[in-house]
């Protein structure tokens, strides 16, 4: 069964110069109780579709359902029915840690005989019930994190919105705020819809969505996706890069991509390969690497271009010292 | 309780609780009319009684102090509007407009929030009445509250109307300078709107703090140009228009 259904949704922004589609015609379901990804670069649709979906925005057209209300007519249903941790803090840090958990059971109707009991619940699950009656903005941005999702959890949503939750946090405390999700997955019947710029969060998935411009240009679970790679990726550096090339793409047929890093093309199964190809060989090879397809590469084939981890790193890290700089 | 009652209580509950917590805010919020009142006042004071006749009917400490009053309703109610916009910088906003709870609502919690803030600052400043002979009565504390309350609901509404679209605090100091700073010199705070030229006599009539201040110096002094009947159905008037405008436009908001 289906918790969200969504048919030719499109959004489109006014510019100062004509119109920006931020959304292009996209149609998907996710099944209830699957970890849905949205994977896909800075810019390519994630967060206002998620905004279309938590009623933020209204489409310019298309349609969808939520736990099977419109967005769009019946939009208080859909707030009951979904929870959300937004890319950006959205946290009261004059209040204290139980106060902010407080005011959200509060207007979700969470009824007053099991909202204590529920807030010292899900404070315990992450980790943050000794520093309940802190002021938030004692917290460290990861703390931060962890009281968002067990905000997000409170009042028993039938789905949860992770935006990028992970995102400008250093790699320690990502794995440590996925342990915590994970935990909460396996206790609450719940739906988690992600989006994310990182393979790994993306590989995790039951299924993914790949985004780019606006478009849905893959949707399937992380291993099928990956076999639309031909086995494993083989990256080889080579001495005269040129002769390399025109050995691999005519003795082996294979099609091969060329950049900064080397000679990438896939083979079906790399490690009975690699020795017979090493041997034959009658070029110089520097070094040669193998390794299982990522998600990276399903996007790099699919796109002909990577995620841009990078700029959306430098990007959030401005972000973030915007905001230092106003307060 | 209705999902939008809850939604009233608990956004007027937050704005409570975060004055009450924020005590600089308090004591600058106190201090800074104080300051108008006995330096302003005093030294203007020593000049003025005569220039206004019979107009301040005695001392002009006294006569503004009801002023004064209102100036601190105006700033704490506009600032408590205003706290709208900070929240949607510093993202908070969003987890309100997410919750199932209509956006009138949010705004109609606002401005109860505002108003109830109001009230309480409001009321502080009796605590000058003594310094400059005023005697404060338990009738006349009764009767202010809900006077007090009417101004700062009215005001608090204006400011949702102004913050709902605002994006960003650079926007305040325009705010200061076109509405607030105008509303707070062309009330009747700081001189007898009598004998005005005519321009300036169109801008007090239309500025809904005028009828306020009116109604405090009715209060708390015993004279005034309107009655307080009068003066209390036209602030009240204009609140509802004004919550109603905020109501609409904070619906609107995406």
């Amino acid at each position: 069964m289906n918790i969200i259904e969504v048919v030719n949704l499109s959004k489109s922004f006014k510019a100062k110069k004509g119109t920006i589609t931020a959304v292009k015609d996209v149609s998907f379901n996710v099944r209830m109780g699957e970890l849905f990804g949205f994977l896909g670069p800075n810019g390519a649709g994630k967060t206002t579709t998620i905004n279309i979906l938590c009623t933020l925005l209204t489409p310019t057209s298309g349609k969808a359902l939520l736990n099977s209300f419109d967005v769009v007519t019946n939009p208080n249903e859909v707030r009951q029915s979904i929870g959300l941790v937004f890319q950006e803090p959205s946290l009261d840090e004059k209040l204290t840690a139980r106060e902010n958990l407080e005011f959200h059971a509060m207007l979700y109707n969470v009824p007053k005989a099991v909202r204590e009991e529920r807030i010292k619940y899900m404070l315990a699950m992450v980790g943050l019930y000794d520093r309940k009656d802190d002021l938030v903005n004692t917290f460290s941005g990861g703390m931060k994190r962890r009281l968002e999702i067990a905000r997000g959890f409170l009042h028993h949503p039938r789905v949860l919105f992770l935006d990028e939750p992970t995102l400008g946090l250093d790699p320690q405390t990502r794995n440590h705020i996925w342990e915590y999700i994970h935990q909460l997955r396996k206790k609450e019947e719940i739906t988690i819809f992600l989006t994310t710029h990182y393979m790994a969060e993306a590989e995790n998935c039951d299924r993914v969505a790949i985004i780019d411009y606006g478009e849905i240009i893959a949707i399937d679970s992380p291993s099928d996706l990956k076999k639309e790679i031909g086995g494993d990726v083989i990256t080889v550096i080579a001495e005269d890069r040129d002769k390399a090339k025109k050995t691999i793409e005519e003795e082996y047929n294979f099609s091969v991509i060329e950049n900064d890093e080397g000679l990438h093309f896939e083979v079906e199964n790399g490690e009975t390969f690699l020795p017979k190809f090493i041997k034959k060989a009658d070029f110089k090879i520097l070094s040669i690497s193998l390794r299982r397809p990522t998600l990276e590469d399903v996007f790099l084939k699919l796109t002909g271009r990577r995620i841009r981890e990078e700029s959306a790193e430098a990007n959030t890290a401005l972000k973030i010292h915007a905001r230092r700089l106003m307060r | 309780m209705s999902r939008n009652m809850m939604g009233i209580y608990t956004i007027w509950l937050r704005d409570v609780r975060r004055f009450w917590r924020d005590r600089p805010r308090i004591i600058g919020a106190t201090i800074q009319p104080a300051l108008f009142l006995f330096l302003l006042g005093t030294g203007l004071g020593r000049g003025i009684v005569g220039a206004f006749g019979n107009d301040i009917r005695g001392d002009y400490l006294t006569f503004i102090y009801p002023g004064i009053i209102g100036m601190s309703i105006l700033f704490t109610s506009i600032f408590s509007a205003i706290s709208i916009v900070w929240d949607r910088e510093i993202g908070f906003l969003k987890e309100v407009m997410v919750a199932p709870i209509s956006r009138w609502a949010v705004a109609v919690g606002k401005a109860f929030g505002g108003s109830t803030v109001a009230v309480f600052q409001g009321s502080l400043m009796l605590i000058f009445a003594p310094f400059i002979n005023v005697h404060i009565t338990p009738a006349i504390v009764i009767t202010l509250i809900p006077v007090i309350f009417l101004i700062a609901f009215s005001i608090t509404s204006i400011g949702i109307v102004v913050a709902a679209r605002m994006h960003s605090m650079q926007g305040f100091q325009i705010i200061m300078n076109f509405l607030v700073l105008p509303m707070f010199f062309l009330s009747g705070a700081m001189f007898p709107i009598t004998n005005l030229p005519r321009w300036m006599a169109i801008l007090v009539a239309i500025n809904p703090l005028t009828y306020g201040v009116d109604a405090l110096r009715g209060v708390i002094l015993g004279f005034s140009n309107y009655s307080l009947i009068a003066n209390m159905s036209i602030i009240s008037g204009f609140g509802i228009a004004m919550i109603i405008a905020a109501m609409i436009i904070f619906g609107k908001v995406e």
